[in-house]
């Protein structure tokens, strides 16, 4: 690992927006760039922006982007001095980071071992615990024993989330609001839990009525300490996914704010994490918060904390990757600047949220002061069924909140996404919803705007 | 001939029915995921399954015949 500062030739193992836009940091910092694609992926336009592509193979993520030997053989072939994850697909894989580290290619991203030790839910609430750190009252159940399950909701009370220990991205999680659902989720939970994550380990815990999630960014530099940058609101969902991230968090008391920086900064010591990672929190009505799970990478909001703090975090952590000191020293060196909102834009029915793929006849997003587009397909491009739907995040930077909303909505009507149907109209019904102006929201508010519920 | 299309292109997560079993219209039939979401696919009218066209693990277009109803 002591490269000192001769990173000249990075590999992407990703696609779509997020290769897109560590190229971006890349070419800032010259350092040569190397992507793979599956056929699929073929016109996408970060395939255009590297400076060189491999097809790896057919669309099936299991056929391409998971392909771990291919990967690597390419990076060797191309003498890469390191490998960049992004997010999802192998970034949170630690076979993969030790099978990169042992080729003697930096990993970009914290130890396998940590990878090792967060990705594993029940590990890393073990850890937390041990830590000091506050977790919501939950089970391990390993052997996907439903009897424990029951037993344990009749105790914590419905009701109760079940979800894959492996999981994440909300996928294999289902609410359970009484034994009877509980019942009958769990067969088909544990076997999403199988299929998507390789283990049919399952985890069930108190659901919380009305929680935010608030998660913080969190970096650890090569001296071992770990600085916070903020947190970011993502409690927009559906369907258990982010769909609006903002920082700061609206209607978060100072005192909460600080006493959730400050677990972030406690849970990331606890286990010694050096480069970027985040710690989601579920917040619930009297301000507590609680330790949900770590996700050792770079996250899709990242741009939110990026706009706030003008911190550059895929630079930050190509540094650190090659042991080189952050450009700071203290917490206090980090600040922030105004409100940022980003806007998942997905390729979906923006009230059923039916997938939608098709040919993406027309995009175009307004430029301008404080928008940022990150985007991973451009008109003309076909979005395929075989990747998650997002096609781009909208990034609004303002003075203040209001500033920031205002200027959202027009981003909004000015915006021009056709041939497929996406989200787009979602957001601007969510631009008159009361919740959303006024930051009083949590992560069932959009389930129930859409229901036409009052709440 | 009682067909039962793919409303979407996407990939055979689930079949929840086997030949020969008798289906209600309304129910469903197979899971599709497609971009990384669960899609079911429900049967149209009443039936028995006569032949399934598909297994898990394939991939589906828009408009594919996934079961013939008897």
């Amino acid at each position: 690992m002591e490269r000192g500062m001769g990173m000249k030739k990075l590999l992407i193992a990703n696609r779509g927006e997020i290769a897109l836009r560590i190229i971006r940091t890349c070419k800032k910092m010259k350092i040569q760039t190397v992507v793979v694609y599956s056929e699929a992926d073929a016109e996408l336009p970060y395939i255009k922006e590297a400076d060189k592509a491999y097809l790896i193979g057919p669309p099936q993520v299991s056929q391409s982007y998971l392909k771990m030997n291919e990967i690597l053989e390419i990076a060797k072939k191309e003498k890469a001095d390191a490998i960049h994850p992004g997010y999802g697909l192998l970034s949170e894989n630690a076979q993969f980071a030790r099978m990169v580290e042992e080729a003697g290619i930096i990993f970009i991203g914290p130890s396998p071992a940590i990878i090792e030790s967060m990705g594993d839910k029940i590990k890393a609430r073990k850890t937390m615990i041990e830590a000091g750190v506050p977790v919501v009252p939950g089970q391990e159940n390993e052997s996907a024993d439903l009897e424990a399950a029951k037993l344990f909701a009749s105790e914590a009370g419905y009701p109760v989330m079940l979800k894959a220990s492996n999981g994440g991205g909300g996928v294999g999680m289902v609410r359970c609001d009484n034994e009877q659902a509980l019942t009958q989720h769990f067969e088909s939970t544990k076997k999403r839990s199988q299929a998507y994550f390789g283990s049919g380990s399952l985890f069930i815990e108190k659901y919380i009525a009305n929680a935010r999630h608030i998660e913080v960014q969190i970096f650890g530099d090569t001296n071992g300490n770990v600085f916070h940058l903020f947190e970011r609101n993502c409690s927009m969902q559906r369907r258990n996914q982010k769909i609006i991230e903002e920082a700061p968090s609206p209607n978060l008391s100072q005192s909460a704010r600080e006493n959730i920086l400050e677990i972030a900064v406690l849970a990331a010591e606890s286990v010694g994490y050096k480069n970027a990672g985040t710690i989601e929190m579920i917040v619930d009505e009297e301000e507590n918060a609680y330790f949900l799970e770590m996700n050792t990478r770079l996250q899709v909001e990242h741009p939110v904390t990026e706009m706030i703090t003008g911190i550059d975090l895929v630079e930050w952590q190509i540094n650190t990757a090659q042991g080189l000191p952050l450009p700071i020293q203290d917490q206090h060196e980090i600040t922030e600047q105004g409100h940022a909102i980003e806007y998942r834009v997905y390729a979906e029915d923006p009230f059923t949220f039916i997938p939608s793929p098709g040919l993406l006849s027309e995009m175009e997003v307004s430029a301008g002061e404080g928008i940022r587009v990150d985007y991973g397909y451009q008109k003309g491009n076909k979005v395929t069924p075989f990747y998650d739907p997002m096609i781009a995040k909208i990034i609004i930077h303002a003075q203040s909140r209001e500033e920031c909303l205002e200027k959202s909505k027009k981003v909004m009507k000015d915006s021009k996404i056709e041939g497929l149907k996406s989200n787009i109209p979602l957001f601007t019904a969510l631009m008159d919803a009361e919740e959303f102006k006024r930051g009083n929201y949590h992560t069932q508010t959009l389930q129930n705007i859409l229901k036409g519920e009052k709440k | 001939m009682k067909e039962i299309q793919s409303s979407m292109a996407g990939t055979v997560f689930q079949l929840l029915v086997g030949e020969g079993d008798s289906v209600t219209a309304g129910q469903t039939v197979i899971v599709l995921e497609s971009m990384k979401m669960e899609i079911p696919v429900e049967a149209q009218m009443d039936g028995t399954v006569g032949e399934i066209k598909v297994a898990e693990g394939d991939f589906v277009n828009e408009g594919d015949v996934l079961v013939v109803l008897a």
